[in-house]
């Protein structure tokens, strides 16, 4: 009875279906990518539970010969880390906080045709995503001018505003939130800021925690600020700690000369550990990613809608 | 009452306040200190009290044997990931699409997005984990079983165009391809139906049906990558080849070269507003023939 339903089913999908040999073959294909995205991020996790003496037999693999979480003892012992654990998160949740709130500011008014200077504002903010001044003048206006480096400000500031964010939410608030809907507000006496904070903030909900995430994800895996602005150690995020080391990697590899002592002057990590340093960094991101993808997506392709 | 409706009425420009004087900041303050490209640069003297050169940087700039190469690396580059990849992400989207089970779909998506997440630092680390002298894999077990001499990859330049475009494409395709994905989900099912019925196989439905209906959403991703044509992902070019210097040859672009040159303040510049004006200018050039070819497409 069942098998005759699905039959059924299968007899009257619409004719665009790919034929079984073409469904098999596709998916075979489609399997085949997946382990070419999966396997890299597998094998740094296996490196990471390697123990050294069985790096240096067998050299990097996925799955360890010999398993061992003396690299993350390491990692969390050095203190270094959760230093830079403490700037991320705290950068984070200050940037991805300030920077909705002032983006959401932003594109609110631009979504609106009662706006006199909304195409100004529209362009101003726009003209900077097609010419801008370079990275030279950008870093002396933020040493000279703001006197941020070595700041924590510097982890955040200069990034709290993406215009293709702002597009992106006046988009949505565009096709959201009716004219009419907070005319009707207007005309019982509610003043702007009234309508923004208890109509536009929660019905452009949705669109917010998408540029949120997004906003978050860019302030976690930012290496930029601190490898521009930032030289005092005390200020080191994740990202930015993770290059240094890396940069340093061949410079100790190549010396054969050199001493365990001198590799602990120089701060650099064990191989091993350095890979545990990887995981951790990267390893809230694949953990909540799954559950946020479609957040993702959606965000996408509201942002690909010509404004 | 009064105070009220005045604060009601400035309410747009209060709430944009914040936004314009960060963009001000960070977008327009740099703008003006282009005029750094004039000046010879001395950190004791300030930016006002440096003393202008006239158009010396620029010719440094452009008399170094550098721009040559710098220039080949960044276009060839950058229209390769332009051209190649969103070939690659429109196939990826039109296969996508046809598979059958949705569940699939989603499953297959989700680890192709994956990447996207990491940062370029951990990217640089996959990288390594495989490409690494003494333990990488391909060193290690991939090239032993093929019978062939370790590599040192970290210092031939010659196979890291392949490398850099195996690895961008890598990061960047899964994502890139949502946006197609979504765009032929939305094509109302009556157009392949109609083609179906005057005898259209699979393949002329993706080029005669699918490819014309994106026509325009490809344009737009082409003009705003046509923009930073110029402005090379500085975390592929710098951290993928860990800043080796033997492979500059093949690495280094505009981008990676201001930042190496970050102390020669009125030099890198200099070679900062080439890079910008020509990445403007690029943006209206393809912008231009757009609005003259498919007007319905252009961005402006």
């Amino acid at each position: 009875m069942l098998k005759q339903n699905v039959m059924k089913k299968r007899k009257s999908r619409d004719v665009l279906a790919s034929s079984t040999p073409e469904n098999i073959v596709l998916n075979i294909f489609f399997i085949l990518l997946t382990i070419v995205f999966l396997y890299p991020v597998l094998v740094v996790f296996g490196v990471s539970f390697t123990s050294s003496s069985a790096l240096t037999e067998y050299g990097y693999a996925m799955i360890p010969k010999e398993f061992s979480l003396e690299a993350y003892k390491l990692a969390v012992q050095s203190g270094d880390i959760v230093r830079a654990y403490i700037n991320t998160i705290g950068a984070t949740v200050i940037g991805t906080f300030l920077g909705v709130s002032i983006m959401l500011l932003y594109a609110y008014p631009l979504s609106r045709k009662n706006f006199k200077h909304r195409k100004f504002y529209s362009f101003y903010a726009y003209f900077t995503t097609i010419f801008g001044g370079g990275m030279v003048p950008w870093y002396i206006i933020c040493t000279q001018l703001l006197h941020i480096n070595n700041t924590f400000w510097a982890l955040f500031l200069p990034s709290l505003v993406s215009v293709w964010n702002i597009i992106v939410l006046r988009t949505f608030i565009t096709t959201n939130i009716p004219d009419e809907l907070l005319e009707a507000a207007r005309i019982d006496g509610c003043g702007e800021f009234r309508i923004f904070v208890s109509m536009v903030i929660p019905l452009s909900k949705a669109g917010t925690a998408t540029i949120a995430l997004f906003t978050a994800l860019a302030f976690w895996n930012d290496y930029y600020l601190p490898m521009m602005l930032i030289t005092d150690p005390k200020y080191y995020n994740l990202q930015y700690y993770l290059q240094l080391i890396f940069l340093n990697i061949e410079a100790l590899t190549k010396n054969t000369n050199l001493s365990a002592a001198n590799a602990q002057a120089m701060k650099i990590p064990a191989e091993t550990t350095r890979f545990a340093m990887c995981v951790l960094t990267m390893g809230p991101i694949l953990f909540v990613y799954p559950f946020f993808q479609k957040y993702f997506v959606k965000g996408l392709t509201i942002g690909s809608v010509k404004g | 009452m009064k105070k009220k409706n005045y604060i009601d009425r400035c309410a747009y420009y209060i709430m944009t306040a914040p936004g314009a004087i960060l963009i001000f900041l960070f977008g327009y303050l740099p703008m003006f200190g282009i005029i750094l490209a004039f000046k010879d640069f001395k950190p004791a003297r300030g930016f006002f009290g440096s003393p202008w050169c006239g158009l010396d940087n620029f010719k440094a700039f452009f008399s170094s044997p550098d721009i040559g190469y710098l220039t080949r690396n960044t276009v060839l580059y950058n229209l390769a990931f332009i051209i190649l990849g969103t070939v690659i992400a429109v196939v990826f989207a039109i296969l996508m699409n046809e598979l059958r089970s949705k569940t699939k779909v989603k499953f297959y998506q989700t680890i192709a997005m994956m990447p996207h997440f990491l940062s370029w630092v951990i990217v640089a680390y996959l990288v390594y984990a495989f490409l690494g002298n003494t333990y990488g894999i391909v060193n290690r077990s991939v090239l032993p079983a093929l019978g062939i001499e370790p590599i040192k990859w970290y210092s031939e330049p010659k196979y890291w165009p392949y490398i850099l475009f195996f690895v961008r494409t890598w990061k960047t395709v899964g994502y890139s391809s949502v946006i197609y994905f979504a765009a032929i989900a939305g094509i109302n099912p009556e157009y392949y139906e109609a083609a179906i019925v005057d005898g259209a196989n699979r393949f002329q439905l993706a080029v005669k049906v699918t490819l014309p209906l994106l026509r325009s959403i490809i344009c737009i991703q082409l003009i705003m990558a046509m923009g930073g044509i110029f402005n090379s992902d500085l975390g592929l070019f710098y951290n993928v080849p860990m800043n080796q210097g033997a492979l500059y040859p093949t690495t280094n672009v505009l981008t990676t070269y201001i930042y190496r040159n970050v102390t020669k303040i009125g030099y890198s510049t200099a070679a900062g507003l080439y890079s910008s004006v020509i990445g403007f200018l690029m943006v209206l050039l393809t912008n231009f023939f757009i609005r003259r070819y498919d007007p319905d497409s252009s961005l402006f």
